[in-house]
């Protein structure tokens, strides 16, 4: 079929019509307007890092999961409380409430620092080093600090050169492996603030 | 759940003659409408259905500084469309009474500020009651600032728009309640339908007078044609003290677009007016034919050889 201005201009209008007449509707495309902005994101569980009440939290992260695309890196888009937590039911406090900020804060370290002894400035040091250095550190004050036996003759094997305080956010495993960890070293003081 | 379910057409918008788009909607269910309560008795002032509004709708943070109480900001801001208000009252015997009120968009059922607004599209109202503003179609008068018998929209001096709480509507429009809503530790701020509110309310307001608070009342004010952010007030004696208005009222605009509105339908009487009597004049005189002269030019027109 052959198609001149003048049919295309008829078929246009006739089609128009047609389409008005079918009830064709503007209506909603102007009724949304704002798009969920977690609508493609996936949701990561979470635990607030604050009190000891240990809110869950769900993490909207965007650019993961089936939702992955060639030009994005995943990347936090929301927080909010999870409604299927028995300990919070969905809601948060205000300082839970702006755990964004935490995340995303320009003034969070995201490496290692070591300040030496005199010195009055940080400098940034690699995983490796500061892995290493904490383990020389931490043996050095076990081998100084170690108590064998005690005053009357006991073994104790006590590691008194040590103390674990933990946060909010240790979950039962974690707690479980800081435990193990922390008593074969020979660590007694254990404390945390999550009764959980 | 189509839009329909949830109130999303819609019913009204700013400066637009009654709305002819909404032909799909079925008029013989009324439309799901939907409302906040806040219970300002079970309310704690811990302010998280602020930090939520903030951190779901992208607010800019704006710094606070100390100048009264427990209060963070002075006043709405185009940045921070819901605040907490504190305010302490000396009351008649001598005791105080902390009072705290959640201020934001109240929503309601006959919205002055869309009744003020100039700019076609701006203010809408949706079948559900939630009163959005769209941004795009603002022009920066503020009518809808002097409209407002509530004084909540405020005017961005950058951006030159108006800005306000806009119930969540993406996520009203997901079925998710408002981010203040789910933020709330103590469960003071609800949602649901108006109907359900409402029985909420007047259940709790009847409680609060047992309790002792004789004057309890549930702020849903007729003057405004009802709330779709309804208070359950414990003291309401003192109602103007949380910064509520006793007898809010939609006063009729008088801007001058509207006068030039109101031109508008004279306007196009006259023009339906004329064009009757153009029809009228017509069918009574009838087609007039060319008198028999011209006939006879342009039959020898037609003869002659053109060139």
């Amino acid at each position: 079929m052959k198609v001149t201005r003048r049919t295309f201009i008829q078929g246009g209008v006739v089609g128009a019509a047609a389409l008005a007449g079918l009830g064709f509707d503007l209506a909603p495309a102007q009724a949304m307007i704002k798009d969920l902005k977690i609508s493609r994101a996936s949701e990561v569980r979470s635990v607030c890092p604050y009190c000891a009440v240990g809110c869950s939290m769900i993490a909207y992260v965007g650019g993961q999961g089936k939702t992955q695309s060639f030009n994005t890196t995943p990347h936090l888009i929301h927080i909010e409380g999870d409604p299927d937590s028995p300990v919070n039911g969905g809601s948060l406090c205000p300082k839970g409430a702006a755990t964004m900020q935490l995340a995303l804060s320009s003034d969070r370290i995201e490496h290692p620092r070591y300040r030496a002894p005199g010195a009055n400035e940080w400098t940034r040091i690699s995983w490796d080093e500061a892995l290493d250095r904490l383990a020389r550190l931490m043996k050095d004050a076990r081998d100084e600090r170690f108590v064998a036996t005690d005053a009357d003759g006991n073994t104790v094997n006590r590691n008194e050169g040590f103390a674990w305080g933990g946060g909010a956010t240790i979950t039962n495993e974690e707690g479980y492996l800081v435990t193990k960890f922390m008593r074969a070293l020979g660590v007694v003081g254990l404390e945390q603030q999550a009764r959980l | 759940m189509t839009t329909t379910d949830l109130g999303l057409t819609i019913r009204r918008q700013s400066a637009t003659p009654a709305s002819g788009t909404n032909i799909r909607r079925d008029h013989s269910t009324p439309a799901l409408e939907i409302s906040k309560l806040v219970d300002i008795d079970l309310c704690i002032g811990c302010k998280a259905c602020e930090v939520a509004c903030k951190e779901w709708n992208d607010l800019q943070v704006e710094e606070t500084h100390l100048f009264s109480g427990y209060q963070s900001h002075p006043d709405l801001t185009p940045h921070t469309w819901d605040l907490m208000r504190f305010n302490e009252v000396e009351l008649a015997g001598g005791a105080l009474a902390w009072l705290i009120r959640k201020d934001s968009c109240l929503h309601c059922e006959e919205p002055g500020c869309l009744l003020a607004c100039p700019a076609p599209g701006a203010v809408i109202q949706y079948e559900n009651g939630i009163v959005d503003f769209n941004q795009d179609a603002c022009i920066g008068c503020q009518y809808c600032v002097s409209g407002c018998p509530f004084d909540i929209p405020r005017f961005d001096t950058v951006t030159k728009k108006v800005y306000k709480c806009t119930l969540c509507i993406d996520r009203v429009s997901t079925g998710l309640e408002p981010a203040c809503v789910k933020a709330c530790p103590t469960g003071a701020i609800r949602f649901g339908t108006k109907e359900d509110m409402l029985a909420y309310g007047l259940e709790k307001v009847e409680k609060l007078k047992a309790r002792g608070f004789s004057e309890a009342m549930l702020y849903d004010p007729v003057g405004v044609g009802g709330l779709h952010m309804m208070y359950v007030v414990p003291r309401g004696e003192i109602l103007e003290q949380y910064g509520l208005p006793v007898d809010p009222t939609v006063t009729a605009p008088t801007s001058f677009p509207s006068l030039i509105g109101a031109l508008r339908k004279v306007g196009a009487t006259a023009s339906w007016a004329g064009l009757l009597a153009a029809a009228v004049y017509f069918l009574k005189t009838g087609k007039r034919y060319p008198p028999p002269e011209e006939e006879a030019v342009a039959a020898a027109y037609e003869k002659a050889p053109h060139g």
